[in-house]
């Protein structure tokens, strides 16, 4: 394994690209027939040798013609790749187990509009888009995540077999880009003992009693808070609803890593503490995270919630 | 953006794959049986319907007894699956039953390429330029469906655009691949019996009514190119099949061999290039005498001038003529008793009439003559539609219905002469030709098809005699269409006679006859001469290898440079912004936008503020706002506001 590693490394050139553009030029696009192209040559073979025998002078041009158009597909398939600038983008935190998408923006400054570009960086994941000339398009690359914390885009394969499918011409590309990935949440009602009076007066679990309204579900919201009747009227066409509730408590929450089951692995404690982050942050409660040496002092909000659930997501294990 | 499976069909792909099928199968129901073409149309309209409705795709088990019950079908009408028509049929049955089997992009290639397969099918048929420019379009439409099932998305327009563009980039290839791909003449295995076949032509042997069936037909059998002014008409006798036996209605050639022939020419030589069309025969229908023939032809001993195989595919030869010839003068006696055959106790009538002429004239030329003025100066008429004749043919036709057609006035004087005692044939071929003025080239159709009769003479040896000469003499000054008499139906291309319909024939065939001899002629001979004008005579197989490489790269090369060739567009406005910060001396740090670079600009040089903050403003305006044409030229403006650099 490692000796075909050290050849496709030398044949592919796989480089670091660091965070600035990547503009594609001959040295890293290669080009192979595809499955179809040798079905295709095969045909013309067969198509030559019938012209002979039955010696067909339009035989013979159609099969040439043919052939002419493979060949000039080919460098077609080249184009289409070839200068195309990728330049990375950003890419939103997940739990474990979602997909992170890595977001990628491509610039097409040829007129003619690119089709039908794969974008793969995980197995049976691909995305596919099209730009148009002198046009810019944002493609996510889909990868699965499997660990919390940060998480490299690995090599990613783009290929295409735009116009006529007979070659396949692919690069690879390696932007630095990471995504940060939270544990995943393991549902855990929150700790009452906890829950400690910040002053004024407290309204009790008021947060999720008198509901307010909907808003948009962000990435760090449990799917437990996801309002699926009032996400089901428009067939998903926009992000999932949360349900809103008014009258936020005003007590504060010390969410601890010693408030949970000792027993427990460190990765389920660590689930746990991301529910409740969730969970406080969706009441819009104020808390404070205590990990072992780390503090976090009580706080709330989208910006608390993230340096939270970051916190988590980068817990040496 | 889509994350669907590559591999599935979109919606819009099948209406492309169904023009593919129909285009690339529509032409073959000229000559597949009626039921196939119907089932074929039935499975295609099937299938349409089945995605116009959005349904499933009947299952696998249906289909399979469709497929075996075409397979009999075939079987039962062709006799074989393994032909050439055979297999075409079951190409297009296949086409049909796979658009019922479109699941995904691979299905969808497979019809592609079959499409590209049946294309070539069709030249088995016909190789004319209404086809080659019929299967140009189809393969636009079939290579744009492959596009399409490749493009993710994309309009028709464009679509159609991109396949052109292909195409057009691929000619060259075609010119090169075309002109130095090696060609190999002549079948790599033996043809399927099927391969050539209904080809008009003359037949080997004649009875009353064959020829006048031949006239029918406008079909070009020859064409010919002569190298100075060709001869005057009546001279043109193109000489196919000579029939010596004679069984009362049928005339047939000799098994007999012969000695070479002794030719003396009596005149000049006329050169002459001839284009056979195919008519599975072997006789080049030279004309009369031909005194140099193509390598591997030979005379059969009666002048008929033979190739060496049957010609199944049209071909061109050189030959000379003399027209002023005397042949045999000598002539061995079994030859003239063969020419003396008469079936025993047929036609007295005719016997009893050669006889009186034999008594009235000593000389043999007397009796010609006698014979030739009987057919001028008594009632006989030259027609297409003579009536049937009984068991003494040539009795019936002499003595009571006296309308006939060229076989049976040559059949009738040999007859004659026979029965006189001299020794006389008849000779089928063609007779005349129409001059093209747009190719100049001689046209000899199916409907010139003659037969005349061939006299030998003691030390003039063996002479032309056309009795229908003496009956229609317009036959052979005119033609055909002028010797008819008024009122009979003509063959329909005949009728024309209109000058300018004529002169659109004669371009139209001028054209064809273009295509025939420049495209369809080039073959392994042609390219010899081509490469040997391009200065590589003697080019074995692999200085032609070399050649083909080199144009191919050439033309790959051209391509690509064609293809990836593009000049990057700056934006207007960035290189007027670009040449005001060159005129000011200032840098754009990068990430510093306009607004900061104008603050900075207006503490370091505060004398210039005024004039930059505009030019600012500007092109920002220009750069964001660039639907209004009027920011680019106050742009413009605002920067030549500025103080031109002076040199230091």
């Amino acid at each position: 394994m490692r000796l075909i590693d050290n050849l496709q490394q030398r044949l592919f050139r796989w480089q670091d690209d660091g965070t600035t553009s990547i503009r594609l030029g001959q040295r890293r696009i290669f080009i192979v027939p595809s499955r179809g192209g040798l079905l295709f040559a095969l045909a013309l073979v067969v198509m030559l040798i019938g012209a002979i025998n039955y010696n067909l002078a339009l035989g013979h041009a159609l099969v040439f013609l043919l052939a002419g158009i493979g060949i000039s597909g080919m460098v077609h398939t080249f184009r289409n790749l070839h200068g195309l600038s990728i330049t990375p983008g950003r890419c939103a935190p997940v739990f474990v187990g979602e997909k992170a998408e890595f977001e990628l923006i491509l610039d097409n400054d040829r007129p003619m509009t690119r089709r039908s570009l794969v974008f793969e960086a995980d197995k049976g994941m691909s995305a596919i888009v099209a730009v148009n000339g002198h046009d810019r398009a944002k493609i996510t690359v889909p990868v699965g995540s499997h660990r919390r914390g940060w998480m490299a885009l690995p090599r990613v394969r783009l290929s295409t077999r735009y116009p006529l499918g007979l070659f396949t011409a692919w690069s690879y590309l390696q932007p630095a880009m990471r995504c940060l990935v939270y544990p995943c949440p393991r549902p855990t009602p929150l700790p009452e003992n906890t829950l400690r009076p910040l002053g004024g007066i407290s309204n009790g679990q008021g947060g999720q009693e008198d509901f307010s309204g909907f808003r948009e579900r962000q990435p760090a919201d449990s799917l437990r808070h996801v309002a699926w009747k009032a996400s089901a009227r428009d067939n998903g066409q926009r992000p999932l609803l949360i349900k809103q509730f008014a009258g936020g408590s005003d007590a504060e929450l010390d969410l601890a890593w010693s408030a949970t089951d000792p027993a427990l692995a460190d990765e389920t404690r660590l689930s746990m503490l991301t529910a409740w982050v969730l969970e406080a942050g969706s009441r819009h409660l104020h808390f404070a995270l205590s990990l072992p040496g780390q503090e976090i002092p009580a706080g709330s909000g989208e910006a608390h919630q993230q340096r939270c659930l970051e916190a988590l997501a980068l817990f040496p294990s | 953006m889509s994350t669907a499976q590559p591999e599935a069909l979109a919606r819009d792909v099948p209406p492309w794959l169904f023009a593919a099928a129909a285009v690339t199968t529509l032409p073959h129901a000229l000559h597949l049986p009626l039921w196939l073409s119907l089932l074929t149309g039935l499975l295609c309209g099937w299938a349409a319907w089945l995605w116009w409705q959005d349904r499933r795709l009947p299952r696998r088990w249906l289909l399979l007894p469709l497929a075996v019950a075409g397979s009999i079908g075939i079987v039962a009408d062709f006799g074989t699956l393994l032909g050439r028509d055979a297999g075409v049929a079951m190409l297009v049955m296949f086409m049909a039953m796979k658009l019922l089997e479109m699941r995904s992009r691979r299905d969808a290639m497979v019809v592609i390429l079959l499409g590209y397969f049946l294309l070539l099918t069709h030249y088995f048929y016909s190789q004319d330029m209404p086809t080659g420019l019929w299967l140009l379009l189809s393969l636009w439409l079939v290579t744009a469906a492959l596009i399409r099932l490749h493009a993710g998305t994309i309009g028709i327009r464009e679509n159609l655009r991109y396949a052109g563009l292909l195409a057009v980039q691929a000619l060259p290839f075609m010119l090169v691949l075309y002109l130095l791909f090696p060609r190999i003449s002549g079948p790599l295995w033996g043809l399927p019996q099927d391969a050539f076949s209904g080809k008009t032509g003359l037949s080997d042997s004649m009875t009353p009514g064959s020829i006048a069936n031949l006239v029918q037909s406008g079909e070009i059998a020859f064409r010919v190119r002569f190298d100075a002014a060709p001869p005057a008409r009546p001279q043109l006798y193109w000489r196919g099949p000579v029939m010596e036996h004679f069984d009362g209605t049928t005339w047939r050639q000799s098994r007999q061999r012969r000695a070479p022939e002794s030719i003396q020419p009596a005149g000049p030589t006329i050169g002459y290039e001839t284009t056979l069309e195919a008519h599975s025969q072997r006789w080049l229908l030279a004309l009369d005498a031909p005194v140099t023939l193509p390598d591997g032809a030979s005379l059969d001993g009666r002048l008929s001038a033979l190739a060496q195989q049957p010609l199944e595919t049209r071909q061109r030869f050189r030959l000379a003529a003399a027209t002023a010839y005397r042949f045999n003068a000598e002539e061995a006696p079994a030859v003239l008793r063969d020419n003396l055959q008469l079936p025993p106790n047929s036609n007295p009538q005719t016997r009893m009439l050669a006889e009186s002429w034999r008594q009235q004239a000593v000389q043999p030329e007397r009796v010609v003559a006698l014979a030739l003025r009987h057919f001028s100066t008594e009632d006989f008429y030259y027609t297409l539609q003579p009536p049937l004749l009984g068991r003494d043919g040539i009795d019936d036709f002499l003595f009571r219905s006296r309308r006939g057609f060229c076989e049976h006035y040559a059949a009738a004087f040999v007859v004659l002469m026979r029965s006189a005692g001299i020794p006389a044939r008849v000779v089928g071929g063609y007779q005349g030709g129409e001059m093209n003025p747009r190719d100049g080239y001689l046209v000899v159709r199916q409907s010139e098809a003659h037969a005349w009769a061939e006299v030998w003479l003691a030390n003039r040896g063996w002479v032309r005699v056309d009795p229908t000469a003496a009956v229609a003499p317009e036959r052979i000054e005119q033609g055909i269409a002028n010797a008819l008499p008024f009122g009979e139906p003509l063959p329909a291309f005949l009728q024309v006679r209109a000058d300018w319909l004529r002169d659109i024939r004669h371009r139209w065939e001028a054209l064809n006859n273009a295509w025939n001899q420049n495209i369809l002629g080039y073959d392994a001979r042609r390219q010899r001469e081509l490469l040997s004008r391009l200065g590589l005579p003697d080019a074995d197989w692999r200085s032609l290898a070399i050649a083909l490489g080199v144009a191919c790269t050439l033309v790959l090369a051209l391509i690509t440079l064609w293809t990836l060739h593009h000049r990057r567009r700056v934006a207007p406005e960035l290189m007027l912004w670009h040449r005001a910060l060159r005129r000011i001396r200032v840098d754009c740090a990068p990430g510093e936008t306009p607004l900061a670079l104008a603050a900075r600009v207006g503490n370091s040089k505060p004398e210039l503020a005024a004039d930059f903050a505009a030019v600012v403003h500007h092109f920002l305006l220009a750069r964001y706002a660039p639907e209004n044409p009027e920011h680019l030229a106050a742009l413009r403006a605002a920067v030549a506001r500025l103080p031109r650099r002076r040199n230091p």
